[in-house]
């Protein structure tokens, strides 16, 4: 296969349950070598559209190719060149990281000394071997999903599906995780990432598509989505109460638009760009004003849904579709 | 290091170094997982330890003087019976297995590679030999101590506990359909016990069918169970052994028949 085409096409994928429409006529591509961030809240469809790319699900319409193999003709291919880690930590907790490793390695095909080489391998790759010949379910909830994406590499896989891999992790758990990815990404492994975090997409893909209701409703790279959102939001509070007024006038001034104060006397208001924050301060300065916060920061998941689909997310209602 | 670690990342896995029978190979390798699985917590032993014993002294102490006038001789009667029946109320331990896996997403992972579809299915019911074994060895060893001889020597002993796990083997499959098709693993408990009840008390495993009223007693007469014990019977204490044989080797090629397809099918469709 030449490193030009695409690892993986996908037109029109439908799948219903019962009634919910999991997916509604999906087109996503993700060329060779780069990072695929599919953004939406739950019950969007992405974890049914992982499933359907990574031969777990038939779609009911569509046609998808991974790898260079239609998955739904040829889905053994498509297995020996894909890793998956699922939402939850499919590990198996009865069994040591070791033993989880070489299982796979095994039911691969490796001999047994091979099988256990590539185990020990990975396991030093991700930090856990001191915990190799421990049960799976003594670890902490970053280990045991390290131990996942450590599993889904054993195949040395071309495609990498990760389905919100950072979910229900601390902080510093998930820049671990964000750190392997990126590694993986160097070695020239293509990703597919589902998350709920703008944070997450913005750090990780390429490219990203907002999921809603089963369809695409957005495509693009993180630049091009803030500004098709415009909604980069610009919040200014004074240490003195008595300056709100004209941090008011000026984030007007120099922004163009009317900003909202909140009962905290913060000042804040959607912006284009981050470089609105130099002039900001630089007018607040010469005239004397101390401020005790100042940022920029992206808009949450909830914003840019409001913005591209004019709806806020509904993951307070609605669960996944899926089992 | 073999060439598999020394390609570069992005290279297909060298699946051409499949040993001849990959489908078996995978089986066992997933055995081999619920095996260990079993000696980091050995508590997944426990029922089949404890069953035959429990069963065992309640039968015997508890009705075999009313039963048998003699719980020595009832002891005798007993223990194929208890063989037989504490390997029916195994069996249905891998429908609830299944369910958790299920439910844990180890399924998932299974399913993302490219082995056999049957693998997990066969190397569970595999795995189950293990729990089979216990059972009967803690059986035969506890009975032993109360006095239960077997008069036909090891061979035979050997056959009658290879039939015995070989039907079990069999009717797993319909536990692994059961377990695939039910929604929670409390279900899957609950069903399988309507159907091993009826099954394994409307046997002879604990009484001969001629003290049975009629209806009952035809049914148990053909009841698969019944055919299983007899067999055990004979081999272990001596009697008829062919006819029940072929009875029992009939059942069990029926439920495979019947149930390996419908457990695959249930399987992928099961998300």
């Amino acid at each position: 296969m030449t490193s030009d085409s695409p690892v993986i096409e996908a037109h029109g994928l439908s799948l219903s349950y019962g009634s919910t429409r999991a997916l509604d006529g999906v087109d996503l591509t993700v060329p060779a070598g780069t990072v695929l961030g599919v953004l939406g809240p739950n019950g969007a469809g992405k974890t049914t559209a992982v499933r359907v790319l990574s031969t777990l699900l038939r779609p009911d319409a569509g046609t998808a190719r991974v790898a260079g193999f239609d998955v739904l003709a040829d889905p053994q291919q498509v297995r020996r060149r894909i890793g998956l880690t699922g939402q939850y930590a499919s590990v198996d907790e009865d069994l040591t990281g070791s033993q989880n490793l070489t299982m796979i390695g095994r039911l691969l095909g490796l001999p047994r000394p091979a099988a256990r080489a590539r185990a020990a391998e990975l396991l030093a790759g991700f930090s856990l071997t001191d915990a190799a010949e421990r049960s799976a379910k003594t670890y902490s909830g970053g280990m045991r999903r390290r131990l996942d994406l450590a599993a889904s590499l054993v195949g040395r896989p071309k495609v990498l599906f990760l389905d919100e891999p950072t979910t229900g992790l601390d902080p510093r758990s998930r820049t671990e995780v964000w750190d392997v990815v990126r590694r993986l990404v160097a070695d020239g492994t293509s990703v597919l990432l589902t998350t709920q975090y703008l944070e997450e997409a913005d750090e990780l893909a390429d490219d990203i598509v907002v999921f809603d209701t089963g369809r695409v409703v957005a495509h693009g790279t993180s630049d091009e989505l803030k500004h098709r959102t415009g909604a980069q939001t610009l919040t200014v509070r004074p240490r003195d109460r008595a300056d709100t007024a004209t941090v008011l006038q000026v984030i007007e001034q120099v922004t163009g638009a009317v900003p909202t104060l909140d009962g905290h006397g913060t000042a804040s208001v959607a912006v284009r760009s981050e470089t609105v924050l130099g002039t900001v301060l630089d007018l607040l300065s010469t005239q004397g004003i101390a401020l005790s916060e100042l940022a920029v920061r992206l808009p949450s998941l909830d914003e840019v849904f409001l913005a591209l689909t004019g709806h806020a997310t509904q993951s307070e209602n609605e669960k996944e579709a899926v089992a | 290091m073999t060439a598999a670690t020394a390609t570069p990342t992005m290279s297909v896995p060298e699946i051409s170094t499949t040993p001849k029978l990959p489908a078996l190979q995978q089986s066992l390798t997933l055995a081999w997982r619920n095996v260990v699985k079993i000696r980091h917590q050995p508590e997944a032993l426990m029922d089949v330890s404890l069953q035959p014993i429990i069963f065992t002294v309640l039968f015997v102490f508890v009705f075999g003087g009313a039963i048998a006038g003699d719980w020595h001789d009832y002891l005798t009667y007993l223990v194929p019976g208890i063989l037989v029946q504490t390997l029916m109320f195994a069996t249905g331990g891998i429908g609830v297995a299944l369910n958790n896996d299920i439910a844990k997403g180890v399924f998932d992972r299974f399913r993302s590679l490219p082995i056999a579809r049957s693998a997990p299915l066969v190397g569970a019911v595999l795995a189950d030999v293990v729990r089979f074994l216990t059972a009967i060895g803690v059986l035969l060893a506890f009975t032993a101590l109360l006095g239960f001889r077997t008069t036909q020597g090891l061979p035979a002993a050997a056959l009658a506990v290879l039939v015995a796990i070989g039907f079990a083997m069999c009717l797993s499959w319909v536990f692994v359909w059961i377990g695939l098709t039910v929604r929670s693993a409390g279900a899957v408990q609950g069903v399988g016990f309507l159907a091993t009840f009826p099954l394994t008390f409307g046997s002879t495993a604990l009484v001969s069918a001629d003290t049975l009223p009629g209806w009952l007693a035809a049914f148990t007469r053909n009841n698969p169970v019944t055919h299983v014990i007899d067999t055990v019977r004979g081999l272990l204490l001596g009697g008829p052994v062919a006819e029940p044989l072929a009875w029992t080797a009939g059942w069990s090629a029926l439920l495979l028949v019947v149930f390996v397809p419908l457990a695959m099918r249930a399987y992928r469709r099961r998300v």
